[in-house]
């Protein structure tokens, strides 16, 4: 090294040193040598996702920013298209079913549960009276499975690490309910076309009891970290705030329509399965910004509770499934005797059954909205088309609407209380 | 369920959302479906919900791949991305969409899937060459031929059995005698 460039380096570095000191620490008289810029901001795009993880997902937003501002959000989605659609169309009912589990994995069988009730409604053949119960039973715990990880990671998005984790020891519980009924923690394939896979273990009505009645000491105990928390409701009151009209507008349903104060809830309004022979109440919120979708759903955790403790009291011993071989399964040991179970069981797994041409449009009070399934069948033993109406896509589209004009920081509390998954809305 | 032409759409759906004894606020769905052999082969099925008079209706057109269908996202704004999805899948048209760009497939995809001419396993495949250090886009190739089943059964499936044929006409006369 030569002495020049020692003496450059030297020279830098002194530099270095000097525009690092900050100005709280300069004599006066340097801090007005110091050059001062003007940045002047102008709009700007700024990306957002896929891989963020308050993108709940994999979500894409290209925003249109005036410094801090959102002008205006592009979402772009598809990134988890799977042709599910597609791929229905060429399976037989039974075998489209678990494509129902993957759409929204974080409410399984309440996606399981539209899909049964259309086939069901195709073929003309109706659950018997225990399986309707188990299933409004285990469609109310996925509604609370899906509630607590919904709330919980709107409050990691705003900061709020401990809901996070409580509820995450919670809804292990629920999926424990979940394995002992279908063998399966979340892909549960249970809720069949004519019944359930099959009945529940004995001893599991108590469990299931037990954790009702300790439930809304949790449900408490959340509260008390976010309902009256100052920084809670800093970051969530008035933000994406949606009147009814617009709401209504755009397509909204579930928990995002009744924070807007729509009282409209299927279960209540177009009953299927046994919701007709429970009462609950359907929370209902005036503003429509995040904190009152959060109170919503917080109080609808509350209704499930009831909900699952009047199922317990009413369930009765019973059949599972439709005793037609046509259409379930014969029992495993009626298989090693009878020729004509085997048989059943062979056509039922390899053909399926064939449904009589029609349409159907049947939709759900999934966790998250109206989830709803438009079923053409032309006769054969696979559906014609399968539509599959996600509520997050309908959701999701309102985003540039709820958002404009909010701040930057806001955009990932109201992406948190829209509760999306993609799973659903890219199909 | 009501079934429409093209050119009534936008007034009929005007009336459903209006008119006091309707009041079909929200547009739950909208989807395509694909009738290969027909003339205009497309069905466009739109699903709409009176949360006033908790009813549901079920409108149904027709259309084929170069006529436009009218844009129903004036009415309802959640019917642009239905569309979209409904264009990006069927490749329908609609006429007077603000935003009709793809939606759900990939960048660069230029089919419409859900087409029923369209094969299940689609036409290219993609996967990430590591000498090349990019995703790259081939063609399809199947190891083992794609096994679809028709679930015909072979005593239903031929009716006319070999050396049968006469007993097959005089059958056939006593079915057509009767119908």
């Amino acid at each position: 090294m030569t002495d020049a460039d020692r003496n450059t380096l030297l020279q830098d570095a002194e530099n270095i040193v000097r525009t690092d000191i900050p100005e709280s620490l300069l004599p006066t008289q340097q801090v007005e040598e110091r050059e001062r810029k003007t940045l002047e901001i102008d709009s700007h795009a700024l990306n957002f996702g896929p891989q963020h993880p308050s993108a709940h997902g994999v979500l894409r937003l290209v925003l249109e920013m005036e410094g801090e501002l959102v002008a205006r959000t592009v979402p772009h989605i598809g990134l988890l298209h799977r042709g599910t659609e597609k791929l229905i169309e060429y399976k037989t009912y039974q075998k489209a079913l678990p494509y129902f589990d993957r759409l929204d994995y974080v409410s399984p069988m309440c996606e399981e549960q539209a899909f049964a009730l259309a086939t069901e409604k195709l073929l003309g053949i109706e659950a018997p009276e225990r399986a309707r119960w188990l299933r409004v039973m285990f469609a109310e715990i996925t509604r609370v499975l899906n509630h607590i990880l919904n709330i919980t990671a709107l409050g990691l998005d705003c900061g709020a690490v401990t809901p996070a984790l409580w509820g995450y020891e919670e809804r292990e519980k629920l999926l424990e309910f979940y394995e002992a009924a279908s063998g399966a923690r979340f892909h549960a394939n249970y809720v069949r076309p004519g019944g359930v896979a099959r009945d529940i273990p004995a001893g599991l009505e108590d469990k299931i009891g037990a954790w009702a009645k300790e439930f809304p000491a949790w449900i408490d105990e959340l509260e008390t970290l976010l309902t009256e928390n100052r920084i809670w409701k800093q970051r969530t009151v008035g933000i994406g705030v949606f009147t009814a009209e617009q709401a209504l507008a755009w397509g909204f349903s579930g928990p995002c329509l009744r924070a807007s104060g729509v009282p409209w809830d299927l279960r209540r309004t177009q009953p299927y399965d046994n919701y007709h022979k429970v009462t609950f109440n359907v929370p209902v919120a005036r503003h429509g910004d995040c904190y009152d979708r959060y109170l919503v759903r917080i109080t609808e955790m509350r209704e499930s509770v009831s909900i699952i403790e009047q199922c317990l009291s009413q369930i009765r011993p019973g059949a599972v499934k439709v005793q037609d071989p046509k259409f379930s399964p014969p029992p495993r040991a009626e298989m090693k005797r009878s020729m004509e179970a085997l048989i059943h069981h062979f056509k039922l797994f390899s053909e399926g059954y064939h449904v009589p041409p029609g349409a159907t449009y049947t939709a759900v009070e999934s966790p998250k909205g109206e989830f709803g399934v438009y079923l053409v069948a032309d006769g054969s033993n696979r559906p014609y088309r399968c539509k599959i109406r996600s509520t997050g896509f309908a959701h999701l589209q309102a985003l540039d609407e709820m958002t404009r004009r909010s701040m930057l920081a806001d955009m990932v509390a109201v992406l948190g209380s829209l509760d999306l998954v993609f799973g659903e809305i890219d199909r | 369920m009501v079934r429409t032409t093209r050119d009534q759409l936008l007034p009929l759906m005007t009336f459903l959302r209006d008119a006091p004894h309707c009041r079909f606020e929200q547009m739950m769905d909208l989807c395509g479906v694909d009738y290969p052999s027909r003339a205009e082969r497309f069905d466009v099925v739109y699903n709409l919900l009176s949360v006033t008079h908790n009813q549901r209706i079920r409108v149904i057109i027709t259309t084929d791949a170069a006529t436009p269908v009218a844009s129903v996202a004036g009415l309802w704004p959640s019917a642009c991305w239905w569309e979209r999805e409904c264009y990006d899948l069927f490749g329908v048209q609609f006429s007077g969409n603000p935003d009709m760009r793809r939606i759900l497939t990939d960048d660069g995809f230029e089919d419409f899937p859900l087409r029923k001419d369209f094969p299940l396993t689609g036409y290219e495949e993609v996967r990430y060459d590591v000498e090349r250090r990019e995703v790259v886009k081939e063609p399809v190739s199947l190891v083992q031929d794609f096994r679809n089943f028709d679930f015909v059964s072979p005593w239903e499936g031929m009716l006319t059995l070999p050396g049968d044929e006469k007993a097959h006409e005089v059958r056939q006369h006593i079915k057509r005698s009767r119908g």
